[in-house]
């Protein structure tokens, strides 16, 4: 069984009648601005222009369109407003029927399929307003199972190009997903894309597997497994699934790992007589090293992505609290100190904000706050929110909400990191742990 | 280097213990092991009998590992009782409640089973006779989010196993 689909990807740029401009027009989202007002788009169906292009034109352009509405910065013009339909990919595009019905932003495209199971996809994207392309059309090729992922690509390329900024939904998420009663859950690992689709399974549920981390480049993942009797940290390969335990020698539990920036190490927690500290270790085997000598519960260990540093969290002052320090440990220096106990830090890929759990007055919050603390920001609210995991562009968090009561399950949601356009992922069952993979290439 | 466990998974297609919450969690006196099928209640040398006279778990305040009077009494009778009866072996096994987030609960749990494991070792019991496991907040006893509930989570079970102790 083949758990990677097999994609490849070619990228081809589509010579314009007109010529392309290397523009940034007045087709501009500042992301860092704040968007109260999301921008107005319009995706007419892509055109089918071979094979079984036509089925595949429907499924992809939805996806787009999705994925582009999804991030609360656009908004979908519905096609019953259109006043020009799109029936060939190269004719002209009538500038004013799109300008009459507000849309800024105009997506066009065309699917094709061939032999052997090909698809391709083309695109282009034009500034209605300045009655110009933006950037030039794109071909996207691959085989026909890979037709999300095309369709994510398309998404990826129209959100870098209208905010400057790296897209996020060519990638995916490993999460734990959760079946049965609240007292004798059943946990397995899966994988999905970071819409919910494509979900498949990694492990079977005959073990508890908790937390599992995606390597940076998306072909492992770390994750706590009590298959042996007891918990402790397996590190998988997501081909193959093929799987193996991180012997650290002792017979102690070992939990809360995280790979290092460059994938070749692992800091995680080891429990030795009740006591837990940070270790680090390299994945080749060996070289075990203690970080933290404390009588307190240090845990959650995530790394700055240059790798110089880490944020934890320590209940060395009573209750939990996050600190930062040098990557191969030293002196710790507490950065959070409002009100509650924080949990659970992870550094964002861009370096800026660290991503935490609060747990205040019997409330559960999602926060982020600047690496040095300050500026610290609560995004949600519930009766239980836990584990951030950042998108690989730093801009949206997803994360486990569970609901309360005998009858209580865990989501996965997302929220972008000024706390608005709270989600839903939805996912075949109750799913908790999230962690975000990287853009695919 | 490693003990691998490359294992090429059949998703779906496995067999599921169904009698794992009981064998498992200590709630059930039959998973002590079998070797005492004519062991009750009222028999003072049966599993069922510590389990249910002696009682088999301790209780801890909010985000505490220390040892309350009424879990020092309990835990001195198990001490007691395992001196007694020293070809079973013992798995103690922490929990929290789900007021947490999952590692701490985990490294929580750890601290409570090692807070009892080293009380019964102080009251005499070979410390190859003790294990410690970690359950975090995963397999809550009571169900409820309310207080009434969390109490009962957060627990410290002693799990009797027939067989000798190993080192």
């Amino acid at each position: 069984m083949k758990l990677l689909r097999i994609l490849t990807l070619t990228l081809v740029v589509i010579g314009l009648a007109q010529a392309a401009r290397a523009q940034s027009g007045p087709l501009r989202i500042e992301i860092t601005e704040g968007v109260i007002e999301p921008l107005p788009f319009a995706i007419p169906t892509f055109v089918g222009e071979g094979g079984d292009g036509a089925q595949y034109a429907a499924d992809i352009s939805r996806v787009v369109a999705a994925d582009l509405a999804g991030t609360g910065l656009f908004r979908e013009i519905p096609s019953s407003a259109f006043i020009s339909s799109v029936t060939s990919f190269d004719a002209p595009v009538s500038y004013p029927d799109w300008k009459a019905i507000n849309a800024q932003a105009l997506v066009t495209g065309a699917v094709a399929t061939g032999p052997g199971g090909t698809l391709s996809v083309k695109f282009r994207l034009f500034d209605v307003f300045s009655g110009a392309p933006l950037g030039e059309g794109l071909q996207f090729s691959g085989t026909v199972s890979g037709w999300r992922r095309m369709a994510h690509k398309v998404a990826d390329v129209v959100y870098s190009r209208i905010t400057g900024e790296n897209g996020y939904f060519d990638s995916r998420v490993v999460f734990v997903s959760e079946s049965g009663p609240k007292d004798a859950r059943r946990k397995r690992l899966a994988i999905m894309d970071y819409d919910g689709a494509n979900v498949q399974y990694l492990t079977d549920s005959t073990s508890l597997v908790l937390a599992p981390r995606f390597s940076p480049t998306g072909d492992r993942v770390l994750y706590t497994s009590y298959e042996s009797g007891r918990p402790q940290i397996y590190l998988l390969d997501v081909a193959s699934v093929g799987r193996m335990a991180l012997d650290t020698g002792g017979g102690n539990m070992t939990f809360s790992p995280r790979f290092n920036p460059n994938g070749t190490g692992v800091v995680f927690s080891l429990e030795r007589g009740g006591n837990s500290d940070l270790y680090t270790m390299d994945l080749g085997g060996g070289g075990l090293r203690q970080l933290t000598d404390t009588p307190a519960i240090e845990t959650a260990p995530s790394y700055s992505p240059d790798g110089s540093q880490m944020v934890f969290e320590s209940d060395r002052s009573g209750t939990q609290q996050l600190y930062v320090m040098p990557a191969g440990g030293g002196e710790a220096t507490r950065i959070s100190f409002g009100p509650g106990r924080y949990s659970t830090p992870v550094w964002s890929p861009r370096g800026d904000l660290i991503a935490f759990t609060k747990q205040n007055a019997g409330r559960f919050h999602i926060g982020v706050m600047r690496v040095d603390g300050s500026e610290e920001r609560l995004l949600t609210a519930s009766f239980l929110d836990e584990g951030p995991t950042w998108s690989p562009n730093g801009r949206v968090i997803m994360f486990t909400r569970e609901t309360q009561g005998a009858e209580g399950a865990p989501g996965l949601y997302s929220v972008d990191i000024s706390g608005r356009n709270l989600r839903r992922v939805q996912t075949p069952e109750a799913a908790s742990d999230p962690s975000w993979g990287p853009l695919q290439n | 280097m490693k003990h691998v466990t490359m294992a090429a998974m059949l998703i779906g297609a496995l067999a599921l213990a169904a009698c794992d919450k009981n064998s498992r969690f200590g709630d059930d006196a039959a998973a002590a092991g079998g070797a005492f099928a004519a062991g009750s209640a009222s028999d003072p040398t049966s599993p069922a009998y510590f389990q249910q006279t002696i009682g088999d778990r301790v209780l801890f305040a909010v985000d505490q590992s220390t040892l309350s009077p009424e879990a020092q009494n309990i835990l001195t009778k198990q001490a007691a009782w395992l001196g007694e009866n020293p070809e079973y072996t013992a798995l103690i096994e922490g929990h929290a409640d789900e007021q947490g987030t999952r590692e701490y609960n985990l490294a929580l749990g750890a601290r409570r089973a090692s807070a009892v494991q080293s009380f019964l070792i102080d009251r005499g019991v070979a410390p190859n006779r003790l294990k410690t496991i970690s359950y975090g907040k995963e397999r809550p006893l009571a169900i409820c989010s309310d207080e009434s509930c969390y109490a009962q989570n957060r627990r410290a079970v002693t799990v009797l196993t027939a067989g000798v102790g190993s080192s």
